[in-house]
């Protein structure tokens, strides 16, 4: 069964702005999924259709085969959702948010208690349940908000960018989290920035932009597309100017730092013949950029000023 | 249904937001619940021991005793407006009101719970302003099932207007322009401290469209056994406004106004 359906996904904000072109979009029950897009692609859009925060202009969404717009409640009953933005009442305390999230799901008190206590435990926040929430850092009350759409157990988590702004370590133990929950048979939909966070988590993934899916495959399948790979060489002692190598592009950033874009029909030994034959000695070498970020930048038309942006984690504006 | 949306999880659901609305109404109570209590005794103090003894008797009764079932209203309808505005624009303005949003709760218990949370708080004020009425005017039942029905009716009413409110407000300034120019004139002009029997003949017809008048003569016959307005045309009149209103703000909430994009 998928646990997500969308066909034909049309919507049109009143001021005009087009957000979703028509899509269909397909998310296997179990997957661990991504979705990706820059700023305004209209990911969020998505999203808020399918958790029926945004009404559809046209089209159909079904979740488990439920269809959101005919049968809310049931469709809803299914999903869990972490917004990109807190929004719980940050004058209430922890354990309160989520007991009553899974009275809003008919979870009975006592035993959206006893979940909250788990979920609340398993993300490092049992210490702080009984603090009002505003007194929370920015990643426990992310944190919060996955205990938050975890306490009814949905069959599909949706995370809309969950880990913006969070430290490593916490964006760490926040990926085991989900990753378990995903094991334990939760369909996963993830939208996020990071891109390696994609690469690392996700099977399957989808590429958004101008409202159009321009992208939807396996994270391997996709990887496998990319034909040309960038590394970035430290050189021991600085030179003056880059060796011409035939069928590869090498430019010298600075002094002591060669970049070489390099086909994956062709060896790195014949870099390194070429190398040697000029005399130029590597002391380390590393990949540019993450894999999948090229080919993001590639699929979405972003220019080389804007690709390190979105890798950054700027928070999209919701359209 | 489903097993995961059934009754009884829509029971639940209504007896969450109860309770979470319940525990605002009592945590914040300095704001909540003793303001009004503050406000009545004031007005009891001056309009009814110290100018009342001076206007004598109205509608055939002291003025202390005729003003209580009024400036009871007054308070139960401040209240419920007035909670339900604050709550629900609050959680809008918050965006937790997408908790709600995002959960399979279908609208009527959504607006269900909201309702039962505003008669709560306006049942509970009504009650501390009866006890200090009783200070000053002893205590009166005369109809005890008209009394209760008229104030839980009324709160119901008004906290549906207050639903209205909220759903259209876009930032504070709109929940507080309506209770100011629209509820306040309605209550001090619907007979809480005169008869509308007073009124010249035209004036009097144009106070029988106000329906506050209309519940404070029924609650004022609930408690005193005295009314300007035959009852059964007031409980009319109070169903008539409860009906429209929980129409509107049902059609509003299914269709997302101001909540949904």
């Amino acid at each position: 069964m998928k646990a997500l359906e969308v066909r034909q996904l049309r919507k049109t904000y009143k001021n005009g702005v087009v957000a979703l072109k028509g899509i269909d979009l397909d998310v296997a029950e179990g997957d661990f999924f991504a979705l990706l897009g820059p700023n305004g692609a209209g990911k969020s859009t998505l999203i808020g259709i399918v958790s029926s925060l945004v009404n559809a202009s046209s089209g159909e969404t079904r979740v488990f085969g439920i269809s959101v717009q005919n049968d809310r409640s049931r469709a809803m009953a299914e999903i869990g959702l972490v917004p990109q933005e807190v929004n719980f009442n940050q004058f209430e305390k922890p354990f309160d948010i989520v007991v009553n999230q899974g009275g809003y799901y008919g979870v009975p008190r006592a035993v959206a208690k006893q979940r909250a206590e788990r979920y609340l435990t398993q993300l490092g926040l049992w210490d702080k349940a009984f603090r009002m929430s505003r007194t929370l850092s920015g990643g426990m009350k992310r944190r919060l908000l996955i205990a938050r759409a975890m306490v009814h157990e949905p069959r599909l988590l949706i995370l809309d960018e969950p880990t913006a702004g969070v430290d490593i370590e916490i964006r760490r133990s926040m990926w085991r989290f989900i990753r378990e929950i995903n094991e334990a048979g939760t369909t996963v939909i993830l939208t996020t920035h990071y891109l390696e966070e994609a690469e690392n988590l996700c099977r399957n993934i989808a590429i958004i932009d101008h409202g159009q899916i321009v992208e939807n495959t396996s994270v391997k399948t996709l990887l496998g597309k990319l034909d040309i790979e960038t590394f970035v060489l430290d050189l021991r002692s600085p030179i003056e100017h880059a060796p011409v190598v035939d069928g590869m592009e090498i430019v010298l950033r600075d002094p002591t730092t060669l970049e070489a874009s390099i086909p994956k029909s062709r060896s790195l030994n014949g870099l390194f013949q070429v190398l040697e034959r000029h005399g130029i000695q590597v002391k380390s070498m590393r990949n540019k950029a993450n894999r999948l970020e090229e080919l993001f930048v590639r699929l979405v038309h972003l220019d080389d000023g804007a690709a390190p942006a979105a890798a950054a984690g700027e928070q999209e504006t919701p359209a | 249904m489903s097993e995961k949306v059934s009754a009884r999880s829509y029971w639940i659901g209504y007896q969450t937001i109860l309770i979470k609305e319940v525990t605002r109404i009592l945590r914040i109570w300095a704001q909540t619940l003793l303001p009004p209590v503050i406000t009545m005794s004031l007005y009891f103090v001056i309009f009814g021991a110290i100018i009342g003894r001076r206007v004598g008797e109205m509608g055939g009764l002291p003025y202390m005793d005729f003003i209580v079932p009024g400036l009871i209203m007054l308070t139960v309808i401040t209240n419920s407006y007035g909670n339900v505005t604050s709550s629900f624009f609050g959680a809008k303005f918050g965006r937790h009101v997408e908790e709600l949003l995002v959960s399979p709760l279908p609208p009527w218990i959504i607006l269900a719970g909201y309702i039962s949370g505003a008669v709560f708080r306006a049942v509970a004020v009504g009650l501390l302003v009866w006890l200090v009425a009783g200070f000053f005017s002893g205590f009166h039942m005369h109809n005890f099932l008209v009394t209760v029905s008229v104030l839980l009716l009324t709160a119901v009413v008004f906290a549906l207007a207050g639903f209205i409110n909220a759903i259209y407000a876009q930032k504070f300034d709109d929940i507080s322009i309506i209770p100011t120019f629209v509820l306040q004139p309605m209550t001090y002009l619907g007979g809480v401290f005169f008869s509308v029997s007073l009124l010249p003949g035209i004036a009097q017809q144009i106070a029988l469209i106000n329906p506050i008048v209309y519940m404070v003569n029924a609650f004022r016959y609930g408690l005193l056994g005295v009314t300007d307005v035959p009852l059964w045309i007031a409980y009319a009149m109070i169903f008539i406004f409860g009906a429209v209103l929980f129409g509107v703000c049902l059609r509003l909430l299914s269709r997302g106004v101001g909540l949904r994009s």
